[in-house]
């Protein structure tokens, strides 16, 4: 027992005030892309990079546009425009509250509003969702599970995974959606009590992430399910994801 | 650059049986020998029963009806593999019935290129999707996703348990159904598939650039480990030489996410027995395993660190300066974690004797990592194939012999310790060297195959280059392939209230299983 209690006293606090004062991520991390778009215009008609770039779409005729619902993050998606006009940067907060609102033609977002009054008195204090993965790589997962750390400790703000449908608030799905978990993810919706939200987290369950286009997989939530919020990465930092949801409780300003 | 070839292997007649190969060097396709069916059973099933260890087993269509059957087998302790293969056209004599190693791998054979192993003694759909990998002039036949028939025991008092796709936790979904009399569990069935999202057939069709994402996401607890393998494959197809620094680079990293999930593991076991503090400790340190990856490659599971011809971040002197510095630090609450954890009489009292795999087991089926090493089966790709840093610094292999949940707990607990030496070594030493050399165009009509002692055991990637040099079929393993057979053997005749200790002992993919 004394052995605990010196254990406890060496470990000391380690719970991450949120929002951190100052932006703890360290310099490489890769975080909302922005296109330097004045750099970029003049390139017409397209120059490649979207064809190696998730984050980049680039039609014919129309000015580039940045898609952080597509977005792998990964270094290769900004080293292939070649006049260096897009880069990551040192943002973590990139949730938004429509599919459109994630693609931009300079990466600045418009972030997640708060939810109507009615949601925002019945979740704004309290919120237990019902995780489902469905066709991801299980990195999502595995920062969802972080969350609930003594780092990020989301259940300080009352924010709580729950085991079974029926006592969840709302729906949050990873992964591209398989064909194999559609069933259980259309089941699983059903069983949520109205209201409820859904919140897609990651490129996968936003856009089919690295699997899109497999015939495997559906590219991502169907548009039977209605999505409340989106919340991009691959996978996203446990920051976009706190960030995300209090933002959408109205628990954080709307503007950046 | 000169041609390249393997040994062949001869039988007492002359004619070829096999091919010798070693980790990560590519040889001709052509090279590989095509035995008649009944030889190259005999062969794979003597190989095995002589102590070799079947490491993957898998078809490459052909451009008419037929398939080839190529069989790589490991002599874990002359470092060597051996490769051999068969021509089928649909119906073929199945390996499983002399070989029970074999037996997931002919499930995967018969549902990816549609093939039928005749007496094979447990023939099911392995992910449930259609043939993916049919010879060109076969047909695609129909599939129903939802077919499955389970095993049932008789008997008045037996109950059935129906657990998943969903679950209780933040976990990828997978079906378990117990047969149970009272708390006992009689029989557990794992169903899987429901993350299949066509992995296989993705590396093939895409470019090297479009299909290092995908490597990186065939199982994301895992990015360095399936990174790593991916660029090892490519780059001996490529003839690429890594500097020293890149491949020490690679190995820090690919030991730090061994790190990071052996931790989380032990803090996931304190957690499932009700020690919170335990549990927190080891969460929060995993946490700072993931920092480090972040701090190196922009990401907290390291995606875009490891690329073919070395690194994509090089980690410089003042980083490497403050990884030791937070290396000391995490080896100083290991131990004193480890130490909470290990000797608390009622965690003990709980992990001992639940959950056991017998070593036979072990060794007919061929588990891997901790789950083969806890079983005291000596068995480590760092030890036994060393490939990169590994030849220069060797990790002693921990193993423990009781194979139950305490015993793949104390394995992760002397891995720790030693990925910890290994790490503060190899940065203390960091050689020189540039981060990343340019990779050649792949050569065509190669084969290879890559190995890696990920977190959870072997990782086998296999490559076959097309006439162009593209890529024409690569095949994927995870080491849960193995492992998910060993979690159904753990859990006969035990409570089924165990089930959550003893899932959480292997902690195995889902993603990395079904692809």
């Amino acid at each position: 027992m004394l052995r605990m209690l010196l254990a406890r006293l060496r470990q000391g606090r380690r719970t991450l005030a949120f929002p951190p004062a100052a932006n703890p991520l360290p310099a490489r991390f890769r975080g909302r892309p922005v296109l330097e778009g004045a750099r970029c215009r003049a390139v017409m008609p397209p120059c490649g990079a979207e064809r190696t770039s998730g984050t980049l779409a680039h039609a014919p005729g129309a000015l580039p546009i940045v898609d952080l619902g597509a977005s792998l993050f990964a270094p290769e998606e900004a080293a292939a425009c070649p006049e260096r006009a897009l880069r990551f940067g040192p943002d973590y907060a990139m949730a938004t509250r429509t599919r459109e609102a994630l693609r931009t033609s300079t990466g600045e977002i418009e972030l997640a509003q708060r939810l109507a009054e009615r949601s925002r008195r019945l979740f704004g204090r309290s919120l237990r969702l019902r995780a489902v993965s469905a066709g991801s790589c299980n990195g999502c997962e595995a920062e969802l599970v972080a969350l609930g750390n003594v780092v990020f400790d989301i259940a300080r703000f009352g924010v709580q995974f729950v085991a079974s449908p029926r006592h969840a608030d709302g729906m949050l799905v990873t992964g591209a959606v398989s064909l194999n978990m559609r069933l259980a993810l259309e089941k699983t919706y059903a069983a949520i009590p109205d209201p409820r939200l859904v919140i897609a987290v990651g490129s996968c369950a936003i856009s089919g992430g690295p699997f899109r286009g497999s015939p495997e997989v559906l590219d991502g939530i169907p548009a039977g399910i209605p999505v409340d919020l989106y919340i991009p990465g691959c996978p996203p930092h446990p920051l976009t994801l706190i960030d995300g949801i209090l933002r959408l409780l109205g628990r954080l300003e709307s503007s950046r | 650059m000169s041609e390249r070839s393997g040994s062949p292997i001869r039988a007492a007649g002359g004619d070829a049986v096999g091919l010798a190969l070693r980790n990560r060097w590519s040889v001709p396709w052509r090279e590989v020998p095509e035995l008649a069916i009944e030889r190259f059973r005999q062969r794979v099933v003597q190989g095995v029963r002589a102590g070799a260890r079947l490491c993957l087993l898998f078809g490459v269509p052909e451009d008419d009806a037929d398939t080839r059957i190529v069989a790589v087998l490991a002599e874990d302790h002359a470092g060597r593999l051996f490769a051999l293969s068969t021509r089928v056209e649909f119906r073929y004599p199945a390996l499983t019935p002399g070989c029970p190693s074999a037996h997931l791998f002919e499930r995967e054979l018969a549902e990816q290129c549609g093939l039928v192993p005749e007496g094979h003694p447990w023939l099911k759909p392995l992910r449930r999707h259609p043939p993916d990998h049919l010879p060109a002039r076969r047909p695609a036949p129909e599939i129903d996703r939802e077919a499955y028939s389970f095993a049932r025991v008789g008997g008045g008092q037996v109950h059935e348990v129906a657990v998943g796709p969903v679950h209780a936790g933040v976990i990828e979904p997978g079906h378990f159904r117990f047969q149970a009399h009272g708390e006992e569990v009689l029989f557990l069935e794992i169903v899987l598939g429901y993350q299949h999202r066509g992995v296989e057939r993705l590396l093939e069709r895409s470019s090297i650039e479009r299909a290092m994402p995908v490597a990186e996401s065939i199982a994301g607890d895992t990015v360095i480990g399936h990174s790593e393998t991916f660029c090892g494959a490519i780059e001996a197809l490529g003839r690429c030489q890594k500097s020293v620094r890149a491949q020490s680079v690679r190995a820090i990293a690919l030991e730090i996410e061994r790190l990071a999930n052996h931790l989380g593991d032990l803090g996931a076991l304190a957690g499932d027995v009700a020690f919170a503090p335990a549990a927190a400790y080891f969460g929060r340190m995993r946490g700072e395993c993931l920092n480090l990856l972040l701090e190196l490659s922009g990401n907290r599971f390291g995606r875009g660190l490891v690329r073919p011809g070395g690194v994509g971040f090089d980690l410089e002197p003042a980083m490497a300066a403050d990884f030791r510095r937070r290396l000391a630090g995490l080896a100083r609450d290991a131990d004193s974690v480890g130490e909470l954890f290990f000797e608390n009489e009622s965690v003990r009292a709980r992990l001992e004797g639940v959950g056991a795999t017998a070593r036979d087991a072990c060794e007919a089926l061929g588990f891997v990592g901790p789950a083969a090493r806890a079983c005291d089966v000596e068995r480590d790709i760092r030890h036994d194939h060393p490939y990169g840093a590994f030849r220069f610094t060797q990790i002693p292999v921990s193993t423990a012999w009781a194979g139950d949940v305490a015993a793949r707990a104390l394995v992760r607990g002397l891995e720790i310790r030693r990925s910890l030496e290994f790490v503060a070594e190899q940065i203390a030493a960091l050689p020189d060297g540039p981060p990343r050399q340019t990779l050649a165009p792949l050569r065509p009509d190669e084969f290879v195959v890559a190995l890696t002692e990920g977190w959870r055991g072997e990782i086998a990637h296999a490559v076959l280059t097309d006439a162009r040099g593209g890529i024409r079929r690569y095949k994927v393993k995870d080491p849960s392939f193995h492992n998910w057979p060993a979690l159904a053997l753990a859990m006969q005749a035990n409570q089924i209230s165990d089930f959550p200790l003893c899932n959480k002992s292997f902690n195995l993919s889902y993603a990395g299983h079904d692809l």
